[in-house]
């Protein structure tokens, strides 16, 4: 109780902080010890692929990204806008607030204990062939939402590249990196990636009966690329290339592909033919991981810059 | 799972397999795979419609063969079916409108522009079509996901400041929308332990975390449909795009956040008679219809005032809600306010599209949009003139247009209802409406005093032209032809 009470705690004040912080480096860092402290309440609520995605995703990637966003925007004077007067400030405060009682009211007034499909899920679980019930739910009973959620990342690629700045189109994206001489990030750069791999392909492969998956296994390894790409050790390939687009575009096509499938072998979208739920699920899974991977990689990066 | 049931699921996934694939194949490819896939979309679209009105029923396919609350659904019922062939005619139309602005002939190297707009296109396309027809809550939200971030860079397609200003701010707004609309479904299921909208039909209870939950989620969409006072991303997003962006966004992408929110006010909660509520959006649609309206009159550029008219027609469907509300248990009345709304959004897609495309023919032509410099305009562009001037006949609901069935229908039971201030909204907004159209084709019809110029046919203006016909034919179906529309209408199914 006394651990909870102080992680809420803690959560709440750095939320506070963050948003307070006038310095959009500061307000970063903030917010990335925000999402780790967001992902210890995850394991403490038991919902360790919540924690795995929130550490990896919602603090390190999205971390990444503002901190990116944050170095494109120093050399610009940002404009800021007037505060508003002091009555308009009030008014927002009692909407907030109000807003906030409401929230809470509903809250304290929800079924306890939370009505759950967690019953069914474990019923129905074992058509699937999968042992983490997550997973069933991501790649089974729901799969269509997962199925177009990757589809969004591939859209989120092209929105991205779409703000390229005239005469960048065609070129690598992101700016170019100097090649770090020594240092720890040249050090990092060379250490990490086998071992990120690694740990990677094992949160992959136990995803299917354990926390873990292809979400978080993708993070990590455009976490891994991205090091060595801000190292200087790899250079982006061009938004022309090929291949690079194909490799974006195969998870949720091969995906899509298996759900026709479905639907003309078994007569549902998706529908996976009894006995063969698993092996099919793995491979989507392992292709779709590499898409995601280089997916996140390339929003981190950025879209193409102006070229001299 | 019924007959057909895989027709809504392809509709769906028909453009999002295009988007995909769209990537890999470049600008040239896209276009190509993008003017393929429009005929087999219109046929998915119409056959969807056929086997709903065949079957007067809903139909459905369970993806997976896992049933709802499980599994999820996708549910075709006369709304939907209406929606989808709506989408289909116009991105058809919009895309072989845009192969002048965003095609790539063969050998041309990929431009930046080219390469965004079919996957975007194509995005919008499976995000409306799975907005209408998906029936889980959080499919509703990946719906909108796809939705906003394919509408967000069609906005600032040009690239120039003015309109990356714009996209972010719309940006601001739809994601807010979303984190509302997300907060609102973590309490539904919490509350109620499925997302599927016909499960909660039945289970939908008045008590608080459930109107917290529809409060928030209804506060999020009203900032992605812009009904006033949540419209100010609207007017410089949808004129600043290109004419083809502007026409899908005008026309399709407002509509879809307001299906889910027709979807969750009379399907989620039909019992929860929220008849305060319902007054009170009303009454923002009925101050969109006057300001919006009057915010046209004033507008010195054309574009903007199309803008500013989307921001009042919005309003129109708004119209609906209290009507609805107000249904006194008669059939024949609640049938009559829903087919209002469904035209209104359904006669407002086309006559929309037409007009923002006939507008970018316009200013392309004469090298500017400014109203006051449109004299001679109808000499040099008749058709577009008249596709303009016949979609502005539909927003007025001058007869026998689109436009007026659904007006005239919002209208009557506005009166059966007794609520006689929606009336004279609608009245009034019919006269505003007339007003900026009769500013823009006065203009137009003056001449300019000059020798007249050569006209340069373009294939394009058959397009806008067979946009406004659309929206203007509409008017004339047999009122028994809006049958479909009522189909599986939640609040009337058993």
């Amino acid at each position: 109780m006394m651990v909870d009470a102080l992680l809420a705690a803690a959560i709440l004040a750095v939320a506070l902080a963050t948003v307070a912080a006038r310095g959009t480096f500061t307000a970063t860092a903030l917010f990335i010890g925000y999402g780790l402290l967001l992902a210890f309440a995850w394991v403490r609520l038991g919902a360790m692929d919540v924690a795995l995605t929130e550490a990896a995703i919602g603090a390190g990637l999205s971390g990444a990204l503002l901190l990116g966003a944050a170095a494109r925007m120093r050399p610009h004077r940002v404009a800021l806008d007037r505060a508003p007067g002091r009555a308009m400030t009030a008014a927002i405060g009692l909407g907030c607030a109000g807003v906030t009682a409401a929230l809470a009211a509903a809250i304290l007034l929800l079924p306890d204990p939370a009505l759950s499909l967690a019953p069914q899920v474990a019923a129905q679980i074992g058509t699937t062939g999968l042992g983490n019930p997550v997973a069933a739910v991501l790649m089974s009973f729901r799969a269509v939402d997962t199925l177009l959620e990757s589809a969004v990342l591939v859209l989120a690629v092209i929105a991205a590249w779409s703000l390229a700045p005239k005469g960048g189109w065609g070129g690598p994206p992101g700016l170019v990196q100097p090649q770090a001489q020594g240092g720890p990030l040249a050090l990092l750069a060379r250490l990490l990636p086998p071992v990120g791999i690694l740990v990677a392909v094992h949160i992959l492969w136990i995803g299917k009966d354990a926390p873990g998956g292809k979400f978080q296994a993708a993070a990590i390894l455009a976490a891994m690329w991205m090091l060595a790409w801000m190292a200087g050790r790899t250079a982006a390939p061009p938004v022309s290339a090929r291949w690079l687009r194909l490799v974006v575009a195969a998870g949720p096509a091969l995906f899509i592909a298996i759900g026709l499938l479905g639907w003309l072998a078994e007569g549902a979208f998706l529908a996976y033919p009894p006995g063969l739920a698993l092996p099919i699920i793995m491979v989507v899974e392992i292709v779709l991981t590499a898409s995601i991977a280089v997916a996140l990689a390339l929003l981190v990066i950025g879209p193409p810059g102006r070229r001299a | 799972m019924t007959a057909w049931g895989a027709l809504p699921m392809l509709a769906v996934m028909l453009p999002v397999v295009g988007m995909v694939l769209a990537l890999p194949l470049g600008a040239r490819g896209a276009e190509r795979l993008t003017l393929a896939l429009l005929p087999v979309g219109i046929v998915l679209a119409i056959g969807t419609a056929a086997a709903v009105q065949a079957a007067g029923a809903p139909v459905v396919h369970l993806l997976g063969h896992w049933a709802p609350p499980l599994g999820l659904a996708l549910r075709a019922d006369g709304l939907a079916a209406a929606m989808l062939v709506t989408a289909a005619l116009v991105v058809a139309a919009v895309a072989l409108f845009a192969r002048a602005d965003f095609g790539t002939a063969a050998g041309a190297t990929e431009t930046r522009a080219a390469f965004a707009f079919w996957p975007l296109l194509l995005a919008l396309w499976g995000a409306i079509n799975l907005a209408v027809v998906a029936t889980d809550l959080f499919t509703l939200y990946v719906a909108l996901e796809l939705l906003t971030f394919a509408a967000m860079p069609m906005v600032c397609l040009s690239g120039t400041r003015a309109t990356l200003e714009a996209a972010l701010r719309y940006l601001m707004f739809a994601l807010l929308g979303s984190v509302l609309y997300l907060l609102g479904i973590a309490f539904i299921y919490a509350g109620y332990g499925t997302l599927d909208v016909v499960l909660l039909a039945g289970r939908a209870r008045a008590d608080l975390p459930t109107h917290v939950a529809v409060a928030l989620m209804t506060a999020g969409l009203l900032a992605k449909t812009a009904l006033l006072p949540l419209h100010l991303w609207l007017p410089p997003a949808h004129a600043g795009a290109p004419p083809a962006a502007s026409a899908i966004l005008s026309a399709l992408v407002v509509k879809g956040s307001f299906v889910i929110l027709v979807r969750l006010w009379f399907g989620v909660m039909p019992g929860l008679a929220a008849p305060m509520a319902a007054q009170v959006l009303g009454g923002l649609g009925a101050a969109a219809i006057l300001l919006g309206s009057v915010a046209a009159l004033r507008q010195e550029r054309l574009k903007l005032l199309v803008a500013y008219s989307t921001v009042a027609q919005i309003g129109y469907l708004f119209l609906m809600v209290p009507l609805l509300v107000a249904a006194p248990g008669d059939e024949a009345y609640a049938a009559r306010a829903w087919t209002g709304g469904v035209l209104q959004a359904v006669s407002h897609a086309f006559a929309k599209a037409a007009m923002f495309l006939a507008a970018g023919l316009i200013a392309a032509r004469i090298g500017q949009d400014r109203i006051a410099g449109l004299a001679g305009a109808a000499r040099l562009l008749p058709v577009p003139v008249l596709a303009f001037g016949l979609a502005g006949l539909s927003l007025m609901g001058v007869p026998p247009s689109g436009g007026f069935a659904a007006k005239w229908l919002l209208l009557t039971s506005a009166i059966e209802a007794g609520q006689w201030g929606w009336a004279l909204v609608i009245l009034a907004g019919g006269l505003l409406t007339g007003g900026y159209v009769y500013r823009v084709m006065a203009a137009a019809l003056t001449g300019d005093g000059t020798q007249p110029a050569l006209r340069r046919p373009d294939k394009r203006e058959t397009i806008v032209l067979a946009l406004a016909v659309v929206s203007v034919v509409l008017g004339l179906l047999p009122l028994a032809a809006f049958g479909l529309v009522q189909v599986g209408r939640l609040d009337l199914a058993p």
